[in-house]
């Protein structure tokens, strides 16, 4: 690096090669980020703006779509909103401004809550599951292993929709459906095969000698595990729970059949506020980005990990 | 501290039997280097003592208790590591503090057990660094430090120098040998280099294909090899062997190897006509005008204090180690004087010694 004027290196690369890959990269950050952006400026733009066009990129911003989203409403005479006394709250006035009163909370926090549920718990279970799964696999003469870890990835060689009739009976017949233990079992069960396979790869790489020596140093195999192994698997598992969360977060087709009350979670919930009094895109926008935080915030804070976890072949042991 | 006894030990995978009947025990405080080349079952031997690997058949025994199937956590035993194995996410002081939390010494007893082992091995200024940060000779002696930290019954190491540049290794056994002066702990040290073995043991036992070829001291091994495979393993140059075709009576006191009549240590047994070598260490060769064995100087190769000439005889190479000083011109005939007393006499098919006056010294001395 220090050398750059006068020698040339093999393998780091040049200022220009460089600066060309930086370019490409912000580029095509912008390209993904266009999206999102969208759906965040539309969250704050008010219905009539949501879907002018040409599309306004300047605009005054409105906490109506927020408002849409957590409450329902009933519409009323002038009238009867003058009777009513001054607004409780901005929400209250955006509302009445529309000739509405808030009638009740919507089900957004419910189904926000549900998805925190299943999505989280069917990730820790997945992670446990596949760390352990992972830890035998890499460490015992498992017979027919190659075969098993076969099997436990065809289990994602279909798409959701192939096996989603059978499951819907099955659940039905188990008491399972539109209930959270019954997503959580199913994400699990999807992801563990995900998590096997991540883990295996992170737990070959540590070397069986730290376990021994902890054995000689006289621990058992599972204290050996817990002190040695899984200090050095964080990586791998927290790459592995980011991929899990992710999956489990923006499940829809499964979500979709399988849960339609109590359990629904906020993905086949989303859609349904188009329904409701005319296609308020506004909120369905503010739903979608609340929906986004929780998986940027977990994905932030491991995200250390997660680079590390990525590159783990290119760092030297 | 505690005796060692291996009885009949085995140990198969699948076709393939990695170690085949050893029997041997290392008594109290003594150093055994267990040597011979990659593949012999030395290491498997080793982890088979700590309880790593279970053996096929045999005992193992730990100051006379059967450990035979007991969990390496039960044998109170220390491992050292070839690559060290130190945790890479605990610091040193952790690190060597390890064996003794899961012994549930109390947190104040295990700092000053730590910093005396330190101490010892003079590492206490690194205490409270990272692993990852330490040089390979520093490395090795937290690994040391976690094996003496808790007292063991006895301590196992698995080529503990094998990645140390050659310098710093010579470093280290003179400080694995003074540090085992010191604490006088039961030692089983696995390597495949001869002068660490040399060097360090008390008792060497030379392996190959799985079974102890030969099992003495240094000196035995060097002087009165047992087989061709150990007097050719040990060395360097290693011995020197003469074949030749003739019968063995006991009794005899010289051979004809080729055309000439060979002294030899008196033979304690007979062998019918068959392929036999007379093995030479290079320096138990000169030259003199007067001998009978003759042969051509094929080349030199200077080493300071001395040299090694080779010289191409009717019965293979031989190798010399002479003074440095003498010079020897390429192709010149010289006669070669062996010293009659200390030469081994081989059957070439089976590889073993022929019982001698020799060997005999190894039995009873």
């Amino acid at each position: 690096m220090s050398n750059a004027t006068s020698a040339h290196s093999v393998v780091e690369p040049s200022a220009t090669t460089k600066r060309i890959a930086g370019i490409i990269v912000v580029l095509y950050a912008i390209v993904t980020m266009v999206p999102l952006a969208w759906i965040f400026m539309t969250s704050f733009k008010s219905p009539p703006d949501s879907i002018s066009y040409p599309p306004k990129l300047v605009f005054t911003p409105t906490l109506e779509g927020y408002c849409n989203l957590f409450t329902t409403r009933t519409r009323q005479t002038p009238e009867y909103i003058q009777s009513l006394g001054p607004p409780q709250s901005t929400c209250d006035e955006i509302t009445r401004s529309r000739n509405m009163v808030i009638a009740g909370p919507s089900n957004y926090w419910p189904r926000f809550t549900n998805s925190m549920v299943i999505a989280f718990g069917s990730t820790f279970l997945a992670v446990f599951l596949g760390t352990l799964a992972a830890y035998g696999f890499s460490r015992f003469r498992v017979p027919l292993a190659d075969d098993l870890l076969f099997f436990i990835l065809s289990t994602r060689m279909m798409p959701p929709i192939a096996v989603a009739i059978p499951i819907y009976l099955m659940y039905r017949e188990l008491g399972l459906s539109d209930t959270a233990l019954g997503m959580i079992l199913l994400y699990t069960a999807v992801n563990v095969s995900l998590a096997v396979w991540l883990l295996k790869g992170f737990i070959d790489e540590i070397p069986r000698e730290y376990e021994e020596a902890a054995m000689i140093d006289g621990y058992t195999r599972l204290q050996a595990f817990r002190k040695v192994v899984l200090p050095q698997a964080t990586t791998g598992i927290a790459a592995t729970a980011i991929f899990c969360l992710i999956f489990a977060w923006n499940e829809y087709a499964f979500a979709v059949l399988l849960t339609s009350g109590s359990a629904q979670t906020a993905p086949p919930f989303i859609p349904t506020i188009i329904g409701e009094g005319g296609m308020d895109w506004p909120a369905v926008a503010a739903g979608t980005t609340i929906f986004l935080v929780p998986i940027l915030v977990f994905t932030i804070l491991l995200r250390k990990q997660l680079l590390r976890g990525i590159t783990f072949g290119a760092v030297r042991k | 501290m505690a005796e060692i006894r291996v009885e009949n030990l085995r140990k198969q995978f699948g076709d393939f039997a990695a170690v085949e009947d050893s029997t041997f025990t290392v008594n109290d405080g003594e150093f055994l280097a267990l040597l011979g080349p990659s593949g012999c079952g030395k290491t498997t031997t080793l982890r088979m003592i700590a309880g790593l690997e279970l053996p096929t058949s045999g005992r193992i025994l730990l100051g006379g208790e059967d450990v035979t199937f007991n969990r390496a956590s039960a044998r109170d035993i220390a491992f050292v590591f070839q690559l060290f194995a130190l945790y890479p996410h605990m610091n040193v002081r952790r690190n060597i503090g390890f064996p003794l939390l899961s012994q549930g010494v109390p947190k104040a007893e295990i700092k000053t057990r730590v910093e005396e082992t330190a101490r010892l091995l003079q590492i206490g200024h690194i205490l409270d660094r990272s692993v990852s940060g330490l040089a390979g000779g520093d490395r090795q002696r937290v690994a040391l430090g976690r094996a003496i930290v808790r007292r063991p019954k006895c301590f196992l190491m698995d080529e503990p120098l094998g990645t140390l540049d050659a310098e710093f290794r010579e470093v280290m056994v003179h400080e694995l040998r003074e540090l085992h002066n010191r604490i006088h702990a039961t030692t089983v040290y696995v390597t495949h280099d001869q002068h660490e073995a040399m060097a360090m043991a008390d008792k060497i036992a030379v392996m190959n294909h799985g079974v102890i070829e030969q099992y003495g001291t240094p000196q035995e091994i060097y002087a009165r090899p047992a087989s061709m495979y150990v007097a050719d393993f040990i060395g360097s140059p290693p011995m020197n062997f003469l074949r030749f075709h003739s019968g063995l009576e006991t009794g005899a006191t010289s051979v004809t190897v080729g055309e000439v009549a060979v002294r030899v240590p008196q033979v304690h047994a007979v062998r019918e006509p068959g392929e036999l070598a007379l093995g030479v260490r290079p320096e138990h060769v000169r030259f003199s005008d007067a001998a009978p064995l003759r042969g051509s100087v094929y080349g030199s190769e200077y080493l300071g204090t001395n040299q090694i000439v080779s010289v191409e005889t009717a019965q293979g190479l031989v190798k010399a180690r002479v003074p440095a000083e003498q010079s020897f011109a390429i192709g010149e005939n010289v006669g070669l004087e062996l010293d009659h007393d200390r030469l081994s006499l081989f059957d070439c098919a089976s590889g073993k010694a022929v019982p001698s006056s020799l060997t005999a010294e190894a039995r009873h001395g």
